[in-house]
């Protein structure tokens, strides 16, 4: 029982993560139509981007955590946001109107020369961070086993929730939201009402990449180590989320990336760790084959 | 001139569907134009909004050539479309597809404007928190129409707005035409089916066929043209 009650932690932690990554994949497909496939390394650069700062403020003394951690988030969700930016400049728009598979590869293009720029100027070792964020509150003890929520998975709980209710509240009820609603429905005719339509897949992109950059985060503080593939992981991960949450859906992003943290830590805790990673495919090909318009989104409509 | 078009060709792929357009519209008029399925009625209304770009040829609006200004800019310029197949946003409520009508526009008008569509179409308020998806077809309509309605546009054109309506509220459509135009001067590019009605709330209109203007003058003048009379007003009309 405790040790289940300590999977449930873990697991909410982990879905917290893909769940923020989701949310990036499913707004953009909401809005073009088609899957970012360099969305996840932007995952794996926040966390470079967050390793370097942290060493750099360990060198420079700051020992306010808070403020470090700010600082943090500010500056990678700066890169990253630029960087989805660029991909969308880069590989979509150029490509737009023609073919589906087009924009698929210019994106995987991108994706594997962040991939190598990184490993080429960060090392292609394993990157370890003295522990950030340390204790914990010990919410059971019993005689063989002790349940203990992180101040790290504490912070990553809370500020995912944090995040996704502001998120949900500014598409569903501010003029940007409403301009973002509208040019998934109907692009044309959000031109014709005078919304700027390149502009809003533009800022699409840029907020997806920080909430993803938001995780990229808060998985260095809470494992301590990143190396330059953990994007690809991650990013397949979040995908499988967003897939089994209803591609398109925000709540549905959510909903996905809590359900596939809590299997993949139930899994690993139950039955066999080294296949964890195993579960999430599985549960990949098993929602595109039996409901792929997953568990909250709609049937799909052809769109072209 | 509010709106002058001269010499504009605009094309789809290898359809050549605009040959050649010479149209102005004049502050305060209703300028109707007629022509039988596939002249090129809609796509002259879509050209103004460089949707398709006009290939050669100039538009200008409101003493400002918007030839090649960017869809959502021309749009910002005062110029708001009813379109063909009404597009309403499905999965947004009717008080949500109103306020993307008045997206750009001055936010203290909005409480008037809505009240303004509200008395126009009651329905709509009734139906304020209703997906607009689920409206029959005539009730998004007049959602379309409403859209239009809350920028306060300086042009409005209508395609086709009575559409899919009940005979009720195609008399209340053309009310409407009529009452925006007299009682705000709001200056209106009409297409509808029914010429005849057209032609009679118009001041002016323009004959449309294979992408060209091929006659033009007032209404009254077409109304008792004998082509006009044999291609569009014959047979069960009116
Ligand atoms: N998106 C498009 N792609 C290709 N061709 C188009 C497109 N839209 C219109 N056309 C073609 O352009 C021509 C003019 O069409 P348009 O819709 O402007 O006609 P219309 O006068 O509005 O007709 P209707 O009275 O049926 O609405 C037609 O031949 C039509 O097939
Ligand atoms: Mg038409």
């Amino acid at each position: 029982m405790a040790y289940a009650l300590q999977q449930l932690i873990n697991g909410l932690t982990l879905g917290a993560m893909y769940g923020l990554i989701a949310i990036g994949y499913t707004m953009v497909y909401g809005i073009i139509g088609m899957i970012n496939f360099a969305h996840g390394d932007i995952f794996m650069v926040s966390a470079f981007i967050a390793v370097t700062c942290f060493t750099l403020l360990a060198a420079a003394d700051v020992s306010s955590i808070p403020l470090a951690l700010m600082f943090v988030l500010v500056v990678s969700m700066f890169f990253t946001s630029a960087y989805g930016w660029a991909v969308e400049r880069v590989a979509y728009r150029p490509l737009r109107g023609s073919t589906r598979l087009a924009p698929l590869i210019s994106a995987i293009g991108m994706s594997i020369f962040l991939q190598n720029t990184v490993q080429l100027t960060q090392g292609a070792r394993v990157k370890p961070i003295p522990p950030v964020i340390e204790g914990g509150i010990e919410l059971w003890q019993t005689p063989d086993f002790t349940v203990q929520i992180g101040w790290s998975q504490l912070l990553i709980i809370v500020t995912t929730v944090v995040l996704m209710v502001a998120f949900t509240w500014m598409i569903t009820h501010t003029a940007f939201g409403r301009q973002q609603r509208s040019c998934e429905q109907d692009r044309t005719m959000a031109a014709l009402l005078g919304v700027n339509v390149d502009r809003t897949i533009s800022l699409t992109f840029m907020l997806g990449a920080a909430l993803a950059a938001v995780a990229g985060v808060m998985v260095t503080v809470y494992y301590g180590v990143v190396d330059f593939f953990i994007g690809f992981l991650a990013g397949i991960k979040a995908f499988t989320a967003a897939v089994l949450g209803g591609i398109g859906s925000l709540p549905g992003a959510m909903l996905g990336g809590l359900l596939i943290g809590l299997i993949e830590s139930f899994w690993a805790a139950y039955l066999w760790a080294e296949y964890k990673d195993v579960a999430t495919f599985g549960i990949l090909c098993l929602v595109l084959m039996l409901r792929p318009s997953g568990l909250l989104g709609r049937p799909e409509v052809e769109k072209v | 001139m509010m709106l002058t078009m001269t010499g504009v060709h605009a094309h789809y792929g290898h359809i050549h569907a605009l040959r050649g357009i010479d149209v102005e519209v004049q502050a305060g008029e209703i300028v109707t134009l007629i022509g039988a399925n596939g002249a090129g009625k809609s796509t002259l209304m879509m050209s103004l909004f460089g949707n398709p770009r006009a290939s050669a040829g100039q538009i200008v609006f409101d003493g400002e050539d918007i030839t090649g200004l960017a869809t959502h800019e021309i749009a910002l310029r005062g110029i708001s479309l009813v379109p063909e197949g009404r597009r309403v946003f499905p999965r947004m409520t009717v008080f949500e597809n109103l306020q993307m009508g008045a997206g750009f526009a001055a936010a203290e008008n909005f409480e008037a404007d809505l009240a303004r569509v509200f008395a126009m179409f009651p329905i709509l308020d009734e139906r304020k928190m209703q997906r607009a998806g689920t409206l029959s077809g005539g009730e998004q309509q007049m959602l379309a129409i409403g859209r239009a309605l809350m920028s306060r546009p300086k042009l409005l054109l209508l395609d086709e707005p009575s559409l899919g309506l009940a005979p009720i509220y195609i008399r209340r459509i053309f009310q409407i035409v009529r009452e925006l135009n007299r009682d705000h001067g709001m200056t209106i590019l009409l297409v509808e089916q029914n010429a005849n009605q057209a032609l009679k709330v118009a001041h002016r209109g323009y004959v449309l066929q294979h992408g060209g203007v091929t006659l033009a003058g007032s209404g009254e003048e077409l109304l008792a043209s004998p082509e006009v009379r044999a291609a569009y007003l014959e047979g069960g009309h009116g």
